[in-house]
């Protein structure tokens, strides 16, 4: 704490008599120097000890790289979006010619809505799954267990595996003649619960009389949230994990004495200050569901058809095997409007806690 | 007092005593292992039978004496081992290269402090959540556009890339000229690992000293004498957190390859693509299929089963 004073009042020092800056940027130091500065050398070897210019070394060449990689790109998809790129030919960048066709094509085209609303079952499915999921292992893991570490770690495990390595080993696993889940089901009799998990579908009988619930439900996209769930919920639990060691032990130990029981002390103690960790494996988790297209690829290729079909195939698909190119931009943009509506709120969250 | 009497204390349990309530957590616990590993454990298995083996067998049973081979790995390492070559010299340099600006980006953002640092610092961590899929088309269009090859043909030709390996001599890395893909490849990992490593060093030095940082200052260090002398060497730990994060993430790493080297396939083929298409040939033999995803996955692997605890740090770090 007192470090921090210190470093204030040496700041408040160093910046005496300077103006207020609005900005820590070259610019607004240039306004500095040509300003009402009286004395020009003075203000210049001031600009030159400046923190914003002496840590610039430092964060301008990774910044304008990145910044050239990210948004540039992203403005340059902007831009394609709005031209009739298509093809082999090659783009024309005429602002006269620019409109909004391509955004008029998809939301009249019904494989966009398809993916559309594939890409939010997935999200949501995916993430509240994966997070509950999280959770269970991190509390099971944050119980005083012996080998705490290997549990963890391989519970960890496929995180570190890369989506192409998971979406072979689950082909294999999803495997009607053969894989482990109908060997295993047929093991113990369950001969009718085996099911062609990637291609099949089970009709709902009954229940598709209920609003929502369709006819004949497909299991495709679900036996990909299985396996993404199988990758990812080691991932909530690390983040669990840490949230849960951040609560000091006297809490633990109040609604002991309080006589509270083990379910009522999570529910009403240990739950509600676990918002952050939530928030923060969210945001990320619902990032690697819109990243999902790698575990697509590998097992359905391009097209993964319309009950799998999500943003980010008929994205490529769009742009790479058909070269229509303007329009796979369109979808992209959609897409990277979809991450700003999760990722916009958080970033604006984080910064008001202070904690950017 | 022990850590486990400390922790046995705060959830409320006594150790020594056998509660049904322990048997049953211990007894979930181990049937989770069973779940999070039996698709590696079937691939295993199935990796080591012949054909007629893994067919009538179950995916889980290890193989039968006459029904083992260690063909499918044979054949594996055969048909991958140009990629993973060329997945070494992809994602070595790229991880270095996105540490170290990670690092200096961090240094720059953190360790000093001036107006308008806080927007700069947002548009580095919203940089991590961007979907690939919003900058693809650009990245092909770039890569068309711009010509490594010829750019680095005065200082380096890249078709004939030779070095020294022990034991084996000397090997010729690449002789194609597709290897330029792979420099564009470095490049673009590079540029997208930036953000992500930035908050990773960023959260480690919030907790660096500022009185020694700033006594340095007084004693007259320039911000690079206090990044070399100071900040880098205590930078060590979290190079080692931020290099293994960052090595799985560009070695696991599909979408950009496949829309930056050229037609996807070819001698500049790293293990994701490789292992893709290994997969996803007409003849699908599942030993064979199973060995590739081992031995694709074998770095990655490594590096957690060695540096687990470290990859851990990283993950809890991305948030």
């Amino acid at each position: 704490m007192s470090s921090h004073i210190l470093k204030r009042l040496l700041d408040r020092l160093r910046d005496d008599g300077q103006p207020v800056r609005t900005d820590g940027g070259t610019a607004a130091a240039g306004s500095e120097t040509a300003g009402d500065a009286p004395d020009l050398g003075s203000a210049l070897s001031s600009l030159r000890e400046s923190d914003a210019v002496r840590s610039a070394p430092f964060w301008l060449p990774p910044f304008l790289l990145m910044g050239f990689f990210v948004y540039g790109a992203i403005s340059w998809n902007i831009v394609i979006s709005f031209t009739d790129f298509g093809g082999l030919t090659l783009p024309t960048y005429d602002p006269s010619t620019f409109d909004l066709e391509m955004y008029r094509r998809a939301f009249s085209d019904g494989q966009f809505w398809i993916a559309t609303r594939n890409t939010f079952v997935l999200l949501i499915s995916f993430t509240g799954l994966s997070l509950a999921g999280g959770l269970g292992l991190a509390i099971l893991v944050d119980r005083g267990i012996r080998f705490e570490n290997w549990f963890r770690t391989i519970y960890l495990l496929p995180f570190s595996l890369s989506f192409v390595v998971t979406a072979v080993f689950w082909r294999w696993m999803y495997n009607f003649d053969s894989g482990l889940i109908n060997a295993s089901l047929r093991s113990i009799g369950l001969d009718f619960v085996a099911s062609k998990w990637l291609t099949g579908s089970i009709d709902t009988g009954a229940l598709g009389a209920i609003p929502l619930v369709p006819d004949t439900f497909y299991f495709k996209l679900f036996a990909v949230i299985f396996a993404l769930l199988w990758q990812f919920s080691g991932y909530a639990m690390v983040v669990y994990l840490a949230g849960l060691r951040a609560i000091p032990n006297d809490q633990y130990e109040a609604a002991r004495v309080d006589g509270a029981s083990i379910l009522r002390m999570y529910r009403r103690v240990i739950l509600p200050q676990l918002r952050a960790s939530t928030v923060s494996a969210a945001v990320v988790l619902m990032v690697f569901a819109l990243k999902a297209f790698d575990f697509l690829y590998v097992l359905f290729g391009s097209n993964p058809g319309p009950t799998a079909d999500i943003l980010s195939t008929m994205m490529y698909r769009q742009a790479f095997s058909a070269n229509q190119w303007a329009y796979g931009s369109a979808i992209a943009v959609i897409l990277f409007l979809v991450a700003l509506t999760v990722v916009a709120p958080y970033l604006y969250g984080e910064y008001r806690r202070g904690e950017l | 007092m022990s850590v486990r009497d400390d922790l046995a204390e705060r959830v409320g349990v006594d150790l020594e005593a056998v509660d049904p309530l322990r048997v049953a957590l211990y007894a979930t616990l181990v049937g989770l292992v069973a779940f999070y590993l039996s698709p590696l454990e079937s691939g295993l298995m199935t990796a080591l039978k012949t054909e007629a083996e893994f067919a009538t067998s179950p995916p889980f049973v290890p193989p039968t004496v006459e029904g083992f081979t260690l063909e499918p790995f044979g054949v594996a390492l055969d048909t991958l081992s140009s990629a993973i070559l060329n997945s070494i010299m992809l994602a070595v340099p790229a991880t270095v290269l996105s540490a170290l600006f990670g690092s200096f980006a961090a240094y720059g953002l953190t360790n000093f402090e001036w107006r308008g640092q806080l927007g700069v610092v947002a548009l580095f961590i919203a940089g991590i959540f961007i979907p690939y899929q919003a900058v693809l088309i650009p990245l092909s269009r770039l890569w068309a556009i711009v010509d490594t090859q010829s750019l680095l043909a005065p200082v380096l030709d890249i078709t004939v890339f030779s070095a020294q390996v022990p034991v084996l001599g000397t090997v010729e890395l690449a002789t194609h000229p597709h290897y330029a893909s792979i420099i564009n490849l470095i490049i673009t990992h590079t540029a997208y690992g930036i953000p992500i490593t930035t908050l990773l060093f960023r959260g480690y030095y919030k907790k660096l000293s500022t009185e020694m940082l700033e006594a340095a200052r007084l004693d007259g260090a320039g911000a690079f004498t206090v990044y070399r002398r100071i900040v880098l060497p205590l930078s060590m730990p979290m190079f080692a957190v931020t290099l293994i994060y960052q090595f799985t993430q560009v070695w696991n790493d599909l979408l950009f390859a496949l829309i930056i080297i050229p037609s996807g396939s070819g001698p500049a083929a790293v293990a994701t693509i490789a292992l893709n298409e290994l997969t996803g040939g007409i003849i699908q033999t599942f030993n064979t299929q199973m060995a590739g995803a081992f031995v694709a996955a074998l770095p990655t692997l490594l590096v957690y089963v060695l540096f687990g605890d470290k990859f851990a740090k990283g993950v809890a770090g991305n948030t």
